[in-house]
């Protein structure tokens, strides 16, 4: 089919926008679409935008079917949405589109594990993953300053919350 | 908001002072029980917006006394953008329509509520003060966290808007007066090195290559998969070899007539101008700077030059004023305000 937009070209992009819960969809070529902000990487300096655009890989692939009418329960966000502006609806969101965020992610910061301070409401396995790293550090730092008696102690502390963790 | 008289923070300079301007830390925190800004209703934010308030003011910390609960819809165009001036909230936040933000006495510490997160929490010092910045940022925030369910996630860390800031959550950052370096063109190459180490340094005031005031922002950029302690002990590396080349050129324009004659004219125009435009006054108070960092010039002391780089910024003047001014009217206020400053 022709691109909705200009009508001359062959359109090979479909796009998909829910704003208000209305749901906006179009066939469009790959430059119409490059000139809406779909997809394309030049021309805007808007962080936003540019975010979005790391997750076009997976944008793209989501496109692509048709099947791809899954909405956050908790604020209604689809993939798509969360693509195209590179805004996160709700915390639900990365429970929901955590597989499809997870190479963005990657992308971004190079590593996709959490460490460093925890709230109340982290997970106890969270937390034990903290001490562990914190003990890691205490046990360098003592044996760099030659406390052997006082790495032992840690060591053995070390050993015993790895075995709870493995519990 | 201007009614009481505690000293803020921008009347001193701090450790490092002859390079570093001052230090910030920002941390995103979002509410497990509402969606993020973007897809927030009018009611919802501003349930949020009290939830957060009561939070902070209705705890049991004597912290609670020194905050005061501000809306921009209170605010004349002027005030908002002096708020920018002082850093403590963002371009973004100034457009918004009713924002609220908790404001610390001394103005080191204030939290955008729903900004681009629930909460946008940032301590300022001057000099370079992470670990101090850190330390008080992190106080606020388990104060905040005793009260209110975060969004977190064990894998992603605290959860905000955009992906970019997951996991820590935290933005440390240095502003940095490098005149020196950017006199030689080394920034470029200087901004291309730390970005391979997870930073990024960019012009404060003005993204082109030479910004304004030869002020820029060295911040990390990295927030999942590192804690806060490595990221700090990171960017406060980098930024000590940065002090450290900046000050090996200054060092060498020392003996350059030129630049030593720049120096003191621009002196001479601040202490005896008539009209100032901001950019003008930029230009000569970043010569000025160096000029008292170099020992060049000793009749004035960097607090007082901290002090003007905020208080003569365009906002400040018009709050200040108390009624609007046109761009001549301004430029004159600026001229006198600075050149009475320097004699005093």
């Amino acid at each position: 089919m022709l691109c909705e937009h200009c009508g001359k070209n062959q359109a090979n992009t479909h796009v998909k926008r829910v704003i208000n819960g209305k749901v906006y969809e179009a066939m469009l070529c790959p430059e119409c679409a490059a000139k809406m902000g779909f997809g394309s990487l030049t021309g805007t300096l808007n962080l936003g935008s540019l975010l979005g655009s790391t997750f076009t890989e997976a944008f793209k692939d989501a496109m692509l079917p048709m099947s791809d009418q899954i909405v956050c329960p908790e604020c209604g966000a689809t993939f798509n949405d969360i693509a195209q502006d590179g805004k996160v609806g709700c915390a639900k969101c990365y429970e929901i589109f955590y597989d499809r965020l997870l190479p963005s992610l990657q992308r971004i910061h190079g590593k996709t594990n959490h460490t460093g301070k925890l709230p109340r409401s982290a997970g106890i396995q969270a937390k034990q993953r903290n001490e562990l790293d914190r003990l890691r550090e205490d046990l360098a730092k003592a044996i760099e300053a030659q406390e052997y008696e006082k790495a032992a102690q840690i060591r053995d502390n070390i050993r015993e919350l790895e075995k709870k963790e493995g519990e | 908001m201007n009614g009481n008289y505690t000293e803020k923070w921008y009347m001193k300079s701090g450790n490092e002072g002859d390079v570093v301007i001052s230090t910030r830390i920002r941390l995103a925190r979002n509410l497990r029980s509402y969606p993020f800004p973007n897809r927030m209703s009018q009611p919802q934010r501003q349930q949020c917006d009290e939830k957060i308030r009561d939070a902070l003011l209705n705890g049991n910390s004597a912290l609670a006394n020194h905050f005061e609960y501000l809306g921009t819809n209170d605010m004349s165009e002027a005030e908002i953008i002096s708020l920018v001036e002082r850093h403590l909230i963002s371009p973004e936040f100034a457009r918004q329509t009713d924002g609220k933000l908790l404001l610390m006495d001394d103005e080191s510490v204030s939290i955008m509520l729903n900004e681009e997160d629930h909460i946008r929490l940032q301590v300022m010092r001057p000099g370079l003060d992470l670990d101090g910045a850190y330390e008080t940022a992190d106080k606020i925030d388990t104060l905040l966290d005793e009260q209110l369910p975060y969004a977190f996630d064990d894998k992603l860390g605290y959860l905000t808007q955009c992906p970019t800031n997951l996991g820590t959550g935290m933005r440390a950052s240095v502003m940095l007066h490098l005149p020196a370096l950017q006199e030689k063109g080394i920034i470029p190459q200087l901004a291309n090195t730390v970005s391979k180490l997870g930073l990024t340094i960019r012009g404060l005031y003005g993204e082109g290559s030479e910004p304004k005031g030869s002020i820029y922002q060295l911040s990390n950029q990295v927030t999942l998969g590192i804690s806060e302690k490595a990221a700090i002990t990171n960017l406060m590396g980098i930024t000590k070899q940065v002090i450290a080349q900046e000050r090996s050129y200054r060092e060498n324009m020392k003996n350059d007539i030129r630049t030593v004659d720049a120096i003191c004219r621009s002196y001479g125009i601040l202490s005896t101008a008539r009209i100032l435009s901001g950019d003008e006054f930029m230009r000569l108070i970043s010569n000025v700077r160096l000029g008292v960092a170099m020992g060049i010039i000793e009749d004035i002391n960097l607090d007082t030059i901290s002090w003007l780089l905020i208080s003569a910024q365009a906002g400040m003047i018009t709050a200040k004023e108390g009624h609007s001014l046109d761009a001549a009217q301004r430029d004159i206020k600026r001229a006198s305000l600075v050149r009475n400053t320097i004699k005093s």
